[in-house]
């Protein structure tokens, strides 16, 4: 029972991360209409700027986050204005679209490697050593840690959408792009918000990955596998929903962390199995996810 | 989607014989200097580049069964890297566990991918677009994991080698050295695919998977069998991308798990586009500049940051020139046209049963 216990506090601190993630990719979707398959790398490469300002300019691990997000902010909006939009939407050419990520997934990549170089790299500690007793299992400062990140995330993003003009207009535009700008509402400048939104937070989803991930250090491919857990919570929890998102990801994290400790078939190798399982069972049996909702094409 | 506005200029039917004629002839020419310089590259070239000429013959192979199924089919899919691993690795295990002659693993690394293809091409009965996009890089990240896992049959990190008796050689009749005669194995292999591929999409059926691209419910009105063409064409684009990965190890005696990761499925998808999706000649183009591109560059542009400029080119191209390298010499070659021969209508439309124009549209909405 102990280890039960302790399989899903493992489970869970993963599973934090994961929402963390997927609720960039959410926010882009929701935005956009388009599955970002360069989240993860934008991310990775943020965690560098992270680890940069906190190794190399010598700022405490909160701050250089904190610049981190700032700058991937930046970053985010100028890849959608310049790279994302004169491409089209992805409702009427996905393929483009899903090309357009991918171009940025190689670019962003290659990038991290040249200015950073392939030797794993330590992330800043944010969060202190050890762990605590909890009904006989033990569930360290790391899984807690990115819990309440995540909660406070999910808080400050809740106010964002329902309570402030930009959250208003971010639903608006995501519901019927066409309507707000009608109504006023300065469509572009909004998409280039979503994005930086999404790359802020991937920053931090890329620092939590990274502090916890492989004692090694993190390298430019650290994030790839990282990816497709978020897309596996976000598919679950549906691309347009951040509670599903967030739902998503807690289950992603306990189901992969269960069933690596307890199916011997797909033990440590396979832990991306249940992942890419959960993906396709949620697109055959219910594509709009747990929380999404269902679109209906008209022909 | 794109529509070929098929502006039929009327002229005199003698005058559009008589320019068939000519295309016609332009086009055997072409042919026949083209093959006699794919016969005759080998025996001239080093032997480094041989064996890198030959890998790109394999890559081209796989990027045209990508082609049939995304450019065509309009089908996304960032996983065929997988399948360039299942006949790789088929061929890799058969020859140093079972002790096969390497071109006997042809025909299983194929049919082996083949089945795969198929089973994975069944989801996609339901899932479309980036769903399915989503599905494929997943499986393609997963790839590597199930190599790793099942490491006493395949090696893992460490990957098989053929002991040197056990690599492709080639016949002492035919006086050739080994990596010579594996490049002549490869580039028929290549051919043959090729005239395959080429036929079908000129078929019957090629009509219909591009019918099925452009509008899904319009081609399952007038009849096409959708399940049955989706699984077909997903099975024989991963054979093809099989029999690619099985050439591929043949041609360098060596598979290892790091191989076959996401990277190398996104490469099969940028020499589809570069290269120019939707049309005959863009797999082949395309696997040639996405590998030679790089010895282009002026040596301070370091090595690393090649895939960045690939990246980079794969946004434009998008935003610009959909239609890729092909797309672009036909829009030149028909602009050429029309400033010479004035009275030749402009930009000559796809004859019928030719190949349709580029998947994407033109001008963003």
């Amino acid at each position: 029972m102990s280890n039960f216990l302790q399989y899903l506090f493992l489970g869970l601190g993963k599973g934090a991360v994961y929402a963390t993630l997927a609720l960039s990719l959410v926010i882009i979707f929701r935005t956009t209409g388009l599955l970002n398959f360069a989240q993860g790398e934008m991310a990775m490469f943020s965690t560098y700027l992270t680890w940069m300002f906190w190794e190399q300019w010598g700022l405490s691990p909160w701050l250089a986050l904190a610049a981190s997000m700032v700058v991937s902010f930046g970053l985010g909006a100028f890849i959608e204005r310049v790279l994302i939009r004169p491409v089209g939407n992805a409702a009427s050419n996905p393929l483009a679209v899903v090309i357009v990520t991918i171009g940025l997934f190689l670019a962003i990549n290659a990038l991290a490697q040249w200015i950073w170089g392939t030797t794993p790299k330590r992330p800043p500690p944010i969060f202190p050593n050890g762990s605590v007793e909890v009904l006989g299992a033990s569930i360290s400062y790391q899984s807690l840690g990115t819990l309440a990140v995540l909660a406070v995330e999910v808080v400050l993003l809740w106010v964002l959408f329902t309570k402030t003009k930009v959250g208003l207009a971010m639903r608006g535009v995501a519901s019927n792009t066409e309507s707000s700008s009608l109504a006023g509402v300065p469509v572009g400048l909004i998409l280039m918000f979503g994005w930086g939104l999404a790359a802020a937070l991937g920053a931090l989803a890329g620092l939590l990955t990274a502090t916890g991930g492989s004692v090694a250090g993190f390298d430019s491919t650290f994030m790839q596998v990282a990816l497709i857990y978020a897309f596996a919570a976000a598919t679950l929890g549906g691309f347009d929903s951040p509670v599903g998102a967030v739902v998503g990801g807690l289950i992603v994290g306990v189901v992969a962390e269960l069933c690596a400790d307890y199916i011997p078939f797909i033990g440590e190798p396979l832990r991306l199995f249940p992942a890419f399982a959960l993906i396709l069972i949620v697109l055959l049996v219910r594509p709009q996810g747990l929380f999404g909702k269902a679109q209906v094409r008209r022909v | 989607m794109t529509v070929n506005a098929t502006a039929v200029v009327p002229e005199s039917p003698v005058a559009a014989n008589g320019r068939d004629r000519r295309a016609t002839l332009i086009r055997v020419v072409l042919w026949v200097v083209g093959l006699a310089i794919l016969y005759r590259l080998p025996l001239l070239l080093s032997k480094p580049d041989v064996v890198k000429l030959t890998g790109i013959a394999c890559f081209a192979i796989a990027a045209l069964g990508l082609n049939l199924l995304t450019g065509y089919n309009g089908q996304i899919s960032v996983g065929h890297g997988a399948f360039f691993g299942i006949g790789a690795y088929t061929t890799a295990i058969l020859v140093t566990n079972n002790g096969w002659s390497p071109l006997g693993t042809l025909i299983p690394a194929a049919i082996i991918s083949l089945i795969v293809g198929m089973i994975v091409g069944l989801p996609a009965l339901r899932i479309r677009g980036v769903y399915l996009a989503l599905v494929t890089l997943a499986l393609a990240t997963m790839f590597p994991q199930i190599i790793i896992k099942y490491k006493d049959l395949t090696g893992g990190t460490q990957g098989l080698d053929f002991e040197p008796d056990q690599e492709l050689t080639a016949p002492s009749w035919s006086g050739l050295k080994d990596n010579q005669w594996r490049y002549y194995v490869v580039i028929v292999v290549a051919v043959v695919a090729f005239l395959l591929v080429r036929n079908l999409v000129r078929s019957r059926v090629g009509r219909a998977l591009v019918a099925m691209r452009d509008n899904e419910t319009a081609a399952e009105v007038v009849g096409v069998n959708l399940s049955l063409y989706k699984v077909m064409t997903f099975g024989v684009s991963a054979m093809l991308a099989g029999i690619g990965g099985s050439l591929y190890t043949m041609n360098s005696s060596h598979v290892d798990a790091n191989q076959f990761g996401v990277t190398l499925s996104i490469t099969i998808l940028v020499m589809v586009v570069v290269g120019g999706a939707a049309t005959t000649f863009g797999p082949a183009v395309g696997a040639f500049v996405v590998v030679m591109l790089p010895e282009l560059f002026p040596a301070s542009v370091p090595k690393v940051l090649t895939p960045a400029v690939f990246g980079l080119l794969l946004i434009l191209l998008m935003a610009v020139a959909p239609g890729g390298i092909v797309g672009l010499t036909k829009q030149a070659v028909a602009w050429v046209r029309a400033r010479m021969g004035g009275s030749s209508p402009p930009a000559p439309p796809e004859d019928a049963g030719g190949e349709p124009a580029s998947i994407a549209p033109t001008t963003p909405s």
